[in-house]
């Protein structure tokens, strides 16, 4: 071999191994490639970087009331103006933020495990689908508000104790949007995981001895992705619209602790009067979801291989 | 339709000839008037139901013998006088009282008004299994009677010193002995054309009625005075919520009345700003008010939580109550929450004039050094947190209420005056469904009080405060061995109170009544166990072109509409 020929299989060589093609290569290139998704995460990385570092550099405390400097437009010291108890909108806002975002991502964190658990059990094994299915089923029809209000009075008092008002309503209302929003993921799952065991590759999967549970985490859930990650982005908006109505009932936070949701309901009367309170909650409400949306549409198109590389 | 309109513009006429000289021209003049309330009344039958809505919808048909006009004072309505003791209307012992019906007053089908139906509408309230929500007026009646035609005569089973219950005021009007005869007792909720659409003496007539929606009157052809009622047609639409209500009276002038307006205040002026009509206000004995639990909510004393067996840590020390009352900023409170439908009082009795208590004024000034003083004093400690503690024991308090923005807007503002003297607050807030329920198989009720404040609104029908000071009697405590019922909230409990309560049932004389009403309250007020805040009036919106309105918190807002006028 001269040395031209070596030099050339080398740099051939190179280029192989400057791109060589993984699952997570592939799918990253591919999400790069949606516009709109990319749009979207950096709205919500905006978002999240906001709410998580604002209040460091935005320091009035949300819920100290400046009662001379109520109903304020947007100025300087108060960028989104103030309520008419002369509370900063601004401060309210990233702090509001904070608690919806963090509300929205456990509790969908939470859905989509019990979600994908029954769903995945249900359609792959024969003997749980029935049982399984009727506890979804159980689920959907229980009416929602009579079973907060029954949790809610069953376990406030000791989740307060055990961690104090807020921590103990953050977990008592993530668990409710959580244990009350999983069943419709469990539907779509299960009918992917039915059809995707019957096909060829799950079918020489078990051919060859592979244990159920590595067929499931191997072929059938890398698969059934697409529709978790919709549902799951579906799920973040809901979530946050979920607990925001709560709060509206008195069964959410204390009213001195600030959401997006809260903002939006105290705001809606003095839409006329002080329109920043009404705009601005409303306004990151929308980017969130729509962001949060965008992305997983991004994902599942990056995510499904019969899209992917065209 | 048309017929009535011609009848209406007959009687007009021939009425406009008769010698009156009123600044409208006489009946069914001035056109169609249309008022909102925007809580819709269900039906229109008072006995049936307690609420707000359908008394004051019910008061344009139905009328009793005497109203409170706006001043609290009695005048008659169906009678000439009212009788008392001195004209000999109401016996020496104070077991009877006699009223006459003015003379001609016909229902408006044309029939006479009589004492049987007076004593009609007494069998149909007390009736066992009627279900009436205004029974309490008809307290201690013996028995009723009619002398004659015109005569009534009430007996009471003991002496009454205010025998005024009965047929006075919006919660008992007088019904039609005839159109409900087969409505007594069990039949009375089934008896619906009568419920919608009773006969009435008042100034309208129901010509239809859409429960929870609108109902439409027509002037009364038979009422008394010849000259009135001013409107010939009048539309009573529910639905939407304050707000609105506000704005299609004072922004749109959809609507020429609107009633309960609790809107923030700087909302309902920029409404008015638009000059299409006027917030009226008056001022009743609603007072917005901090009840502080002189039990122990700790949710691990199980059963006998907040019970009388387990006193307040710290609630019961008055100095406590005190300074947490001069902390609060009452002018602030009331200027974001309220406006002119509110002032700032110390008292839980703040009115008629004659019963207001002035010996507690000193809370009306707002002084947190002198809470800061009292605090110290009693023994609590400001810690590193900027929370006070005493033997282990943290200030901490939970403050609870029913969901309202107001409400709460008090709440965040009493939490932040509250931090400056070292007391940590929690605030909850309940559905007002739940919250005023009363089901004593939930824990967030305002009787179960499982909390350590807790903040309402209360008041008393009509103008006499037996009842309402009897409220805290030790008898009144709600506990489990009374299904949580009761009215004495904070339970408050003392002896020499309870003896006041027995001694104010006993005494005639409006001064002595006066003078013990005001130590009841001076008493409650010492005890601490009261934190008054907000002495609020009712809000209600008037058109510009509407005359005569003269807002009535002692009796149904509508109570003059046959005086109300369009102006030119």
């Amino acid at each position: 071999m001269s040395d031209q020929d070596r030099i050339f299989a080398q740099t051939v060589v190179d280029e192989v191994e400057e791109r060589p093609r993984t699952l997570l290569r592939d799918v990253w290139s591919q999400f790069t490639a949606h516009r709109g998704a990319m749009a979207g995460l950096a709205v919500f990385l905006v978002i999240v970087l906001g709410v998580s570092f604002g209040p460091f550099i935005h320091t009035i405390d949300p819920t100290y009331s400046d009662f001379r400097a109520r109903n304020q437009g947007m100025s300087l010291a108060h960028p989104m103006g103030t309520d008419n108890l002369g509370r900063d909108m601004f401060a309210q806002v990233l702090q509001g933020g904070r608690v919806s975002l963090l509300v929205g991502v456990t509790a969908m964190a939470i859905a989509m495990f019990f979600g994908t658990l029954v769903g995945v059990l249900a359609g792959y094994f024969r003997r749980l689908d029935g049982i399984l299915m009727r506890v979804t089923d159980l689920f959907l029809a229980l009416p929602i508000l009579p079973l907060l209000l029954v949790i809610i009075m069953l376990f406030r008092d000791t989740l307060r104790k055990a961690f104090g008002p807020e921590a103990g309503i953050f977990l008592l209302i993530v668990f409710i949007i959580g244990i009350t929003s999983w069943m419709q993921t469990a539907r779509i799952v299960r009918g992917d995981v039915l059809a995707l065991k019957e096909r060829e590759f799950v079918l020489a999967a078990r051919s060859i001895g592979t244990p159920a549970h590595r067929i499931i985490l191997r072929h059938v859930l890398p698969n059934v992705l697409s529709p978790i990650m919709v549902s799951a982005t579906l799920g973040i908006a809901t979530a946050i619209i979920t607990e925001s109505a709560l709060s509206f009932l008195g069964l959410g936070f204390p009213s001195d602790f600030p959401t997006w949701g809260r903002l939006l309901f105290d705001g809606a009367n003095f839409m006329t009067l002080t329109p920043s309170r009404v705009i601005w909650p409303g306004l990151m409400l929308s980017l969130t979801v729509l962001s949060v949306n965008y992305v997983g549409d991004g994902l599942r198109d990056a995510l499904d291989p019969h899209i992917r590389g065209r | 339709m048309k017929k009535i309109g011609f009848l209406m513009a007959a009687t007009a006429l021939v009425a406009a000839g008769s010698a009156h000289a009123e600044s409208h021209e006489g009946r069914a003049t001035d056109g169609h008037l249309n008022i909102i309330y925007w809580q819709a009344p269900s039906l229109l039958n008072p006995y049936l139901s307690g609420g707000t809505k359908e008394l004051e919808a019910s008061s344009l048909v139905i009328e009793p013998l005497a109203r409170y006009d706006e001043t609290g004072t009695m005048v008659p309505f169906l009678v000439d006088e009212i009788p008392t003791v001195d004209n000999g209307g109401v016996s020496e012992d104070l077991t009877t009282i006699t009223w006459t019906l003015s003379e001609g007053i016909k229902w408006s089908d044309g029939t006479p008004l009589t004492a049987a139906d007076a004593v009609f509408t007494w069998q149909y309230c007390t009736d066992p299994e009627s279900g009436c929500a205004q029974l309490s007026n008809y307290n201690d009646v013996e028995s009723v009677e009619a002398v004659d035609d015109r005569t009534i005569k009430i007996t009471f089973s003991v002496p009454k010193p205010f025998p005024y219950g009965p047929f006075v005021g919006a919660q008992s009007p007088i019904i039609q002995a005839a159109q409900f005869a087969d409505c007594l007792g069990a039949a009375a909720p089934t008896c619906t054309d009568a419920n919608f659409a009773p006969i009435g003496t008042g100034p309208f007539v129901v010509t239809d009625f859409k429960a929870n929606d609108v109902a439409s009157f027509v002037a009364n052809e038979n009422y008394r005075d010849p000259m009135k009622p001013a409107f010939a047609t009048l539309n009573l639409k529910g639905g939407g919520d304050a707000a609105s209500a506000a704005r299609s009276v004072l922004e749109t002038g959809e609507f020429d009345y609107a009633w309960n307006l609790q809107v923030e205040p700087e909302i309902l002026n920029q409404m008015a700003a638009a000059g299409q009509g006027t917030v009226v206000s008056a001022f009743g004995t609603s007072v917005e008010r901090m009840h502080v639990n002189q039990t122990d909510p700790d949710p691990e004393l199980g059963d006998e939580r907040a019970t009388v067996a387990h006193p307040h840590p710290f609630l019961t020390d008055p100095n406590v109550s005190r300074a947490l009352s001069l902390a609060i900023d009452r002018e602030i409170l009331v200027e974001a929450g309220y406006g002119s439908s509110g002032q700032p009082t110390c008292n839980v009795l703040p009115a008629p004039a004659i019963y207001a208590s002035t010996n507690n004024d000193w809370c009306l000034n707002y002084d947190p050094d002198e809470a800061n003083r009292l605090l110290d004093e009693a023994g609590w400690v400001m810690g590193d947190d900027g929370v006070r503690t005493k033997d282990g024991e943290r200030l901490s308090i939970l403050y609870q209420t029913s969901t309202n923005s107001v409400r709460q807007g008090t709440q965040a503002l009493v939490k932040q005056m509250w931090e400056e003297i070292g007391v940590e607050t929690e605030l909850r807030n309940i559905d007002g469904s739940v919250f005023f329920g009363g089901d004593p198989s939930s824990p967030d009720t305002f009787q179960k009080f499982f909390a350590d404040i807790e903040m309402y609104t209360n008041n008393f029908d009509g103008t006499d405060p037996e009842r309402y000071m009897g409220n805290w009697a030790c008898a009144e405590i709600p506990s489990p061995e009374t299904q949580w019922q009761g009215s004495n909230m904070q339970r408050f409990c003392s002896e020499e109170y309870d003896a006041l309560v027995v001694e104010f049932g006993q005494t005639a004389a409006l001064e002595d009544r006066a003078a013990l009403a005001i130590k009841m309250n001076d008493m409650l007020m010492n005890s601490g166990s009261i934190i008054p805040l907000v002495h609020r009036g009712g809000v209600s919106a008037h058109s510009n072109t509407l005359e005569g309105v003269l807002m009535n918190e002692w009796d149904s807002e509508l109570w003059n509409i046959a005086d109300w006028t369009r102006a030119e």
